[in-house]
């Protein structure tokens, strides 16, 4: 019996004990919490999502506070977030630009495979196998569809044989970026301007990629010439565009003699050549209204030969 | 005091009778904080921090008060309370170790960060403590003990931590994939492991 109670007696004294010592730590050791951080959380959308690279909202909006974090930096709340944010912070938003999944590969390499492919229909697999697997172009989109598998938002389908994004319900979570085993798949800005788009991924040199799709990057520069900002640059014969200087003027792709550069999603008709020589070189701006002499005589028939002829005759011309 | 009593107890706690690989105690953070190494030292010196101070605040606990021969003459102490006062022990140490850190030590309470509240319900600690008592150690050796049990941690999670790091780029079947290749790393870090037991210092 005096076990039992000496027992009982001991808990309830360590109890109240140190639930005596927390209390009045808790008053001591009180640190003042930015009234701003619970106001910043208030407005978050709760998801927890992790989007934004701090561990929940609750994270984010502390970095916020102290200053680490941009306001805008919430993808799933967007700009109405960013605005209550950056209210509550005091300093403006900034522009958040939307963006949005861009395979960069026009699926025109179907018709041009190694072999027949019969096994497990998912990209992962079929790339593991010898030679990169099915697809003619070892830069190609493989069209089995891990992408659509993994996409949350129903916003990526293989149509034709290559996966294409619906610009609407792409929600640029970048899921579907992460899981390409072709790593085609990439991030753009959507639409702020007239929207320039090089969709092709292939580093291979001119005469492979000829053989393989009849419309794939060849690394004929013209492009990255033509442009009057300097935006294309080219990396291991594949022509790149930088967004922050790209002005949508759609000059490189009246230059492609491939006819694959997209303006606003469609590749541009090639405007005839106007017969007068103006004086002023391609690279400058005034440029704009006079493209394409050369690739509207070169055309896209003379693929192999495309890439060294129209070079030459631009000086010719001046 | 015996520093070879001491380096016994240490060895003993780090390499041969390591918490984690062959006392299977803190699986729980161990599987859960070591996909970085980062956060992997991070967690292993939290531990080893509560570890220390749990072994050192337990053991007059139970010295004086449960065990107390003064207090219980005739033998019938309170021995058998020695695990929920432990817990209690703990929990509260915790909690004031967080609060306490977060207002006089910023950099290290944000350096700990989510890993130190954690800890409460993490059974090495508890084990370590009632360890202490199983060995009667006295309060040197319990503290020792304490303080190189969790280094014993700290080098078993850091070097899972590295492995997971690797694991991240090699192919495993799908079916693998992430957690499950993870418990079988675990699995052969731990075996590696088993070839300190039965390792003697001092003859």
């Amino acid at each position: 019996m005096k076990t039992i109670i000496f027992a009982v007696l001991v808990l309830l004294v360590m109890g109240a004990a140190f639930g005596a010592i927390l209390a009045f730590a808790a008053k001591v050791f009180a640190v003042e919490k930015d009234p701003r951080e619970e106001a910043i959380a208030g407005c978050l959308p709760g998801a927890n999502c992790g989007g934004c690279g701090y561990p929940g909202c609750g994270g984010y909006a502390a970095a916020v506070v102290a200053g680490t974090a941009p306001v805008n930096a919430c993808a799933a709340g967007g700009e109405a977030v960013a605005k209550q944010i950056a209210e509550i912070m005091g300093v403006s938003a900034g522009e958040t630009v939307k963006q949005i999944a861009a395979v960069r590969c026009t699926g025109c390499g179907v018709d041009h495979t190694k072999y027949n492919y019969v096994g497990v229909q998912d990209c992962l697999a079929a790339s593991r196998l010898p030679g990169g697997g099915p697809l003619g172009c070892d830069y190609g989109c493989l069209g089995f569809g891990t992408c659509e598998k993994v996409c949350p938002f129903d916003a990526i389908h293989v149509i034709n044989g290559v996966a294409v994004v619906d610009e609407e319900k792409c929600k640029a979570c970048s899921k579907c970026v992460d899981a390409c085993p072709r790593h085609i798949i990439a991030l753009e800005p959507y639409k702020t301007k007239k929207h320039v788009a090089i969709p092709c991924s292939s580093h291979a040199k001119g005469p492979v990629v000829t053989k393989v799709c009849s419309n794939g990057c060849i690394g004929c520069s013209l492009c990255a010439k033509a442009c009057p900002k300097e935006a294309i640059t080219m990396d291991n014969f594949l022509a790149k565009i930088d967004y922050d200087k790209c002005i949508g003027c759609g000059i490189c792709a009246q230059k492609c003699p491939r006819g694959l550069i997209t303006v606003d999603g469609v590749v541009p008709e090639k405007k005839p050549a106007p017969a007068a020589k103006p004086a002023a070189p391609a690279a400058a701006p005034a440029a704009e209204e006079k493209p394409a002499e050369a690739p509207a005589v070169e055309a896209p028939k003379a693929e192999e030969t495309a890439p060294a002829a129209p070079t030459e005759e631009a000086p010719k011309a001046e | 005091m015996d520093w070879k009593n001491l380096l016994t107890i240490a060895m003993g706690a780090i390499l041969i009778n390591n918490f984690i690989f062959s006392q299977f105690l803190g699986i729980c953070p161990f599987m859960g904080v070591s996909k970085s190494t980062d956060t992997a030292s991070g967690m292993g010196l939290a531990v080893t921090f509560v570890m220390g101070l749990a072994s050192a605040v337990c053991w007059p606990i139970n010295h004086f008060i449960l065990t107390s021969e003064t207090l219980f003459p005739d033998g019938n102490n309170l021995a058998f309370m020695q695990t929920i006062v432990y817990i209690l022990v703990i929990a509260s140490l915790v909690q004031f170790i967080e609060m306490f850190l977060q207002k006089s030590m910023p950099s290290l309470y944000t350096a700990l960060g989510v890993y130190l509240p954690l800890i409460t319900t993490n059974c090495a600690v508890l084990g370590v403590v009632l360890q202490n008592t199983q060995n009667s150690y006295n309060f040197i050796e319990s503290v020792a003990y304490g303080i190189t049990g969790g280094l014993g941690f700290l080098l078993a999670i850091y070097l899972f931590a590295a492995v997971r790091e690797k694991l991240e780029y090699s192919e495993c079947p799908k079916a693998f994939e992430g957690f499950p290749i993870a418990l079988v790393t675990a699995g052969l870090l731990a075996l590696s492991f088993g070839g300190f037991s039965g390792l003697k210092l001092f003859g």
